[in-house]
């Protein structure tokens, strides 16, 4: 039974709420709101409606950059996807296999990236992948692929993926110990029942486990696609806000910042910024909304 | 049939396992060890012989006295460590206090509330940068390391709340009532009796809470960017872009940032996994 809300639930309450409220959901919506006013020349800032979304989405100029940054975008998320989370599958399958020794130190082991910060990560890549060093090139030619490398990071058709897969390589122990939690909470009993019934390990993989951990597979999902569409940190540190070579690796996040603060002979504008956060927000949002409504329920009906 | 074709395979089986957990640690571990192996290099022993060990020819510190040489690096030290410890504090105290009321007391719009708060967990609070930005230009809060703790408590309450609500909600109601009856008040209920039961989540939340806010790029780049108040993540951005050509304090810098936390989660990994995997189960 619940107690009766008095001075005390008030005074509990409060901080906390006011806080968020100041400087996480207001802003936000003060944000959205600003997405419809515009600012000319003189700095003078006035309601204009949708010309701001108009600019983005129809404009030349404008919408190149943000078709440019939202393709990219896909790719960055398709890549964690395809890449990051069946690795990690993989990983935490393994690792939740029974006897395996040394679980423990090879789990410390692959979550260790995930705490560090993703500029030193994003250094780290950029030195070891450097022609300038020759560390890849070097060892590539130990294992006879010498004359495959390429300064993959400058060039305009390769330094994208390469990013991405350096953010995999960084983040593959969040989704890993997400499955390997749901793995190991499977009950004994129902893994025990299919061995007995001769079912083998891949069997019992693939019929019982796998199924039973949908639900968590959709929420690796659906916290990969809220991360990669809001990344900023990574192509910050390696390529600056230019993103280059030649934008090929901007993303919403580098363009959100250039748009807001300006580069170069542009300058930033506040109202096309907050613009540009309301529509990062629309397919965050459908993302996130999709998953709920549609994606988990069935994932959940499976699993049961 | 004898024994040895199954004992045969599944050895076979092991060695497959090892090979691939051991190959992805290797993986991930080789980038690191290259970076802080090097580091303890002269700038022709990184260069000459990348692979190799330091030797009495090629051991050099000359790196690591240019970056310890510069006196920023520890004031920035400092402030990451201010921004992380106050913001993890607060977010800690008022997350308990908040799931508390919203699992301990009923009143309308109890439900809503929730609803409100758990909202921050699926939407990246840096979307509202803009008026944010706009708010601490307001309050005169640009440059401060206020600004930032402001902006990491409102980032870190909404999971904190939901992950202490659920342990909150364990929290035996013969021990309530028993306090209760005895005419205990409730600040003197939450502190002395509930906060002390949630002490291993409290644990836990600290950790996730602290690693995003200690490695941020974003909200220090934005709002306080200033020498006086750069945090550490900032500084090693801002130091590696600036001498980019050398060599020895890149990699002496990036290695003074890995050790640290290198040294931490040694200490604290067993804590913090179970943690995680306790966590998730939930």
């Amino acid at each position: 039974m619940k107690q009766k809300a008095g001075w005390p639930a008030l005074v509990f309450l409060a901080p906390a709420l006011v806080i968020y409220t100041a400087f996480s959901a207001w802003p936000l919506l003060a944000t959205l709101r600003l997405g419809l006013y515009g600012t000319d020349d003189v700095g003078h800032v006035s309601f204009v409606g949708l010309d701001n979304f108009r600019k983005l989405l129809f404009d030349e100029h404008w919408f190149g950059a943000f078709r440019n940054a939202m393709v990219d975008n896909v790719e960055f998320f398709a890549i964690h996807t395809l890449v990051q989370n069946p690795v990690a599958l993989l990983l935490a399958a393994l690792l939740s296999l029974r006897g395996v020794r040394g679980a423990a130190a090879y789990r410390t082991v692959l979550f260790l990236p995930t705490l560090l910060s993703v500029v030193i990560i994003g250094f780290t890549w950029q030195l070891i992948l450097s022609p300038l060093w020759g560390v890849s090139e070097k060892l590539m030619t130990l294992v006879g692929l010498g004359e495959h490398f390429g300064p993959w990071l400058g060039q305009e058709e390769t330094a994208l993926r390469t990013i991405a897969l350096i953010s995999v390589w960084q983040f593959v122990g969040i989704p890993m110990m997400l499955i390997y939690a749901a793995l190991i909470a499977i009950p004994e009993e129902v893994v025990e029942a299919a061995a007995v019934e001769g079912a083998g390990a891949w069997r019992i993989f693939w019929s019982i486990r796998l199924p039973l951990i949908l639900p968590t597979l959709g929420l690796v999902n659906i916290l990969t696609f809220v991360g990669n569409f809001n990344a900023f940190d990574l192509i910050y540190a390696v390529k600056g806000a230019l993103a280059g070579p030649n934008f090929s690796t901007d993303l919403l996040g580098t363009l959100f910042y250039r748009t807001f603060f300006g580069y170069q002979s542009e300058t930033g504008s506040a109202t096309m910024g907050a613009a540009l956060a309301t529509l990062m927000f629309l397919v965050i949002l459908s993302g996130v909304g999709l998953y709920f409504l549609v994606i988990q329920r069935r994932l959940q009906r499976i699993a049961s | 049939m004898s024994r040895h074709p199954i004992r045969a395979s599944a050895l076979g089986r092991s060695a497959l396992v090892h090979l691939t957990l051991g190959g992805y640690c290797l993986l991930v571990l080789c980038p690191i060890l290259l970076v802080l192996l090097n580091s303890f290099k002269s700038r022709a022993g990184i260069f000459d012989d990348p692979l190799g060990l330091p030797t009495t020819a090629t051991l050099s510190l000359a790196g690591y006295g240019k970056v310890l040489g510069d006196a920023a690096v520890g004031h920035m030290f400092v402030n990451s460590a201010i921004v992380t410890g106050v913001s993890l504090a607060a977010i800690l105290l008022l997350g308990a206090m908040a799931a508390w009321a919203l699992t301990e007391y009923g009143f309308f719009g109890n439900r809503l509330l929730a609803l409100f708060l758990a909202f921050g967990i699926m939407v990246p609070i840096r979307l509202g940068s803009v008026a944010i930005l706009q708010e601490m230009v307001a309050l005169d809060l640009v440059n401060t390391l206020t600004a930032l703790v402001l902006v990491y408590i409102a980032q870190g309450l909404p999971l904190a709340v939901m992950i202490l609500s659920e342990f909150v909600g364990q929290v035996p109601q013969e021990l309530k009532d028993a306090a209760r009856c005895d005419g205990v008040g409730e600040y003197r209920i939450f502190f002395q009796v509930v906060l002390p039961l949630i002490r291993p989540a409290v644990a836990t939340v600290a950790v996730f809470t602290m690693v995003p806010i200690w490695n941020d790029l974003w909200f220090p780049l934005i709002l306080a960017p200033s020498e006086q108040t750069q945090t550490i993540t900032l500084g090693v951005q801002q130091f590696v872009g600036q001498f980019a050509t050398d060599w020895n304090a890149v990699l002496a810098a990036l290695s003074l940032a890995v050790l640290p936390i290198l040294v931490l989660y040694a200490v604290f990994s067993r804590q913090l996994i179970r943690g995680i995997t306790a966590g998730a189960v939930k």
